[in-house]
């Protein structure tokens, strides 16, 4: 596949998960309303970081220093879910 | 220029030829911005000095003498904030870092050099609206807790707004440090031949960029509270005060080793340097550096224990608070097993240095004392606490920094420090630092609170104690002071290494040229070469 039909295939993919994004937000979830969103966002940005910020291509030192603070946000929403849910 | 030219003729004005404050204001070289970070961020140090002083004051007597409480609340307000955002988080990687890390890892600049020049103007512009906020002056401690935060008449939007751009000043550096420390190592300096201060302000850096983000965050959502009413941290509106001080602690404790971690540098290079000895444990140190980086992202809770935490999440945070004493225990046995048997000679710096093992050995050592659970019910929120803080950022960073800038200030200024005022000014500030701050841990421990403009009279006595030790530390503070900017003008020419260093800062002239380096040094070993046992790479 030549680049930009790359690009172009994952631009409709973003523009394909905010129409599901904005559909499934009708539908009520309960608590996972919150976690649908979130899981559809969290695709859609891996895609941006991947394709048009060309992480696919990078060194191993540039995936360490993408995926990092993604551990640093986990241990944010564990650390604050240790106290929140045990109140 | 040879050292005894240099000794002879006075010193080369090298990369401070230029003058005129265009030649400042656009700079792009590392070591003038590093010296421009180091006066902005000392004058702070001397600003929210005064307003330390004031507390002092207003504590002699219990109740309400010079200012009343609204004014009191006020300047303990500005005296944490402005020592913690303005001084002691910038102070030492943004000012010495700035000077240092391309003299020391062999490079001609930092790698984003106009990044560098943008960082610091940034800085200086949140300082100009952190100003603004005196308009209605912030009353909230330095830790802007909500409920309290959201509701007060005083600044608080404008104020964080301000140490918003101050955190993106710090982000932008740790990212300037991490990629220059990355690319533009000299030929053969590999990672394990890095000096000890490169190592800490690498870790410096990755929390800088990685936590910096979350205070940013979390006063983006006060202020949304603030202005719009949306119900984030307000109970009524569903929201939760505790999150707020999660998010708060998330990026504040990491952030005291922001502050810690590059005087462990500095540090870790001078006692070698006066112990004629190559460091002990080179790796251990290096990476227990990292470590205290890592750990320090997973101990915020510690703040929180008696706010209504849950009781897992208490167990939880105690547990893992203890495990930062590990690499910090690490780097302190290291440091006194270098002093073991070396020729130790007692040098300004190295008296800071040793000050600093000391009193960060007292402070570190009442952390868990504030770790544990049980004991911390008693003492949340009492002197004690003020006590600890104090022995690990004063006792440790602010002796860490004093001790890089008396062991530096040669390569700085081209001039070398007057030694006896220098020994004078330290004992003056040892001895008043201990009957300031140790005193406190004693009324802490008797119960009087933190905070409190007025208290009960049985508490008097400590009080009395404590001003008269903060008068006697601000005394030696001044002497020191005096003797910096007086050596700036008078002090004698230095040679290029004064105290016999080995890192590659000391191979170039004092001040050094502009980019630094003629031909960019190949490096063949570690900085630690003084012979003997346990010489060679690490």
């Amino acid at each position: 596949m030549k680049d930009y039909q790359i690009y172009v295939s994952v631009w409709a993919a973003l523009l394909v998960l905010t129409l599901v994004t904005w559909q499934v937000s009708y539908i009520d979830l309960g608590l996972a309303n919150a976690a649908v969103a979130l899981v559809i966002a969290s695709f859609k940005a891996s895609l941006v970081a991947l394709f048009f910020m060309h992480l696919r291509q990078e060194s191993r030192l540039v995936w360490g220093f993408a995926v990092f603070p993604l551990v640093i946000l986990s241990l944010i929403i564990f650390g604050t879910l240790s106290d929140t849910l045990f109140r | 220029m040879s050292e005894e030219k240099a000794a002879q003729s006075g010193p080369g004005r090298g990369y401070l030829e230029e003058k005129g404050w265009r030649s400042w204001a656009y700079t792009l070289d590392h070591k003038r911005i590093g010296v421009m970070y180091l006066f902005t961020t000392l004058f702070f140090f001397l600003l929210g000095g005064v307003f330390g002083m004031l507390i002092r004051l207003e504590l002699l007597t219990p109740g309400p003498t010079f200012f009343s409480d609204q004014t009191y609340n006020e300047m303990f307000t500005m005296h944490g904030s402005m020592m913690i955002f303005l001084f002691i988080i910038p102070g030492i990687p943004s000012g010495l870092g700035n000077f240092l890390i391309p003299l020391m890892i062999g490079a001609r600049d930092v790698a984003f050099p106009r990044l560098n020049l943008a960082s610091y103007w940034l800085f200086i512009m949140g300082i100009i609206v952190i100003l603004f906020s005196l308009a209605h002056p912030m009353d909230t401690g330095w830790t802007f807790y909500t409920p309290y935060s959201a509701k007060t008449a005083a600044s608080v939007t404008v104020l964080s707004f301000g140490i918003f751009l101050v955190g993106m000043s710090s982000i932008l550096t740790g990212l300037n440090f991490i990629v220059t420390i990355h690319q533009l190592r000299a030929t053969g300096m590999s990672w394990l031949r890095m000096p000890l201060f490169i190592w800490s302000m690498y870790a410096t850096s990755i929390i800088q960029v990685v936590a910096t983000p979350v205070i940013g965050m979390t006063f983006i959502l006060l202020a949304m509270e603030r202005l719009f009413g949306i119900g984030l941290f307000d109970p009524d509106k569903g929201g939760d005060p505790l999150l707020f001080q999660h998010f708060f602690w998330f990026y504040s404790h990491p952030v005291v080793y922001v502050m810690i971690l590059p005087a462990m540098g500095a540090i870790s290079e001078i006692i070698p340097t006066f112990s004629r000895k190559p460091i002990f444990g080179y790796k251990a140190i290096a990476y227990s550096s990292i470590a205290i980086a890592l750990a320090g992202f997973l101990v915020w809770g510690h703040h929180m224990f008696v706010a209504g935490m849950s009781v897992y999440a208490d167990v939880i945070f105690s547990i893992l608070t203890f495990s930062v004493a590990i690499p910090t225990g690490v780097k302190v046995f290291n440091w006194i097993a270098t002093l073991y048997k070396g020729s130790i000679s007692l040098d300004s710096p190295m008296l800071y240095a040793l000050t600093f093992i000391f009193l960060f050995i007292v402070g570190g050592l009442t952390g868990p004392f504030l770790g544990s659970l049980a004991t911390d019910v008693h003492l949340t929120d009492t002197y004690f606490v003020v006590a600890h803080f104090h022995y690990t950022m004063m006792g440790g960073t602010v002796m860490g920094l004093f001790a890089g800038l008396h062991y530096w200030f040669p390569k700085l200024t081209g001039r070398m420090l007057d030694e006896r005022p220098a020994k004078t000014a330290w004992a003056i500030i040892v001895v008043g630092f201990n009957i300031t701050f140790f005193t406190m841990f004693i009324t802490g421990m008797q119960g009087m609170p933190r905070r409190f403009a007025e208290y009960p009279e049985k508490y008097q006595a400590g009080n009395v104690i404590s001003s008269i030790g903060a008068a006697i530390l601000a005394f030696g503070i001044l002497v020191m002071f005096y003797n910096y900017v007086r050596c700036m003008f008078r002090g004698a020419p230095a040679p290029a290494d004064p105290w016999r260093g080995k890192t590659l800062e000391w191979t170039v002239p004092s001040p050094p040229p502009t980019e630094n380096f003629e031909t960019i040094p190949t490096v063949t070993g570690w900085p630690y070469s003084y012979g003997g046992k346990g010489d060679g790479d690490a």
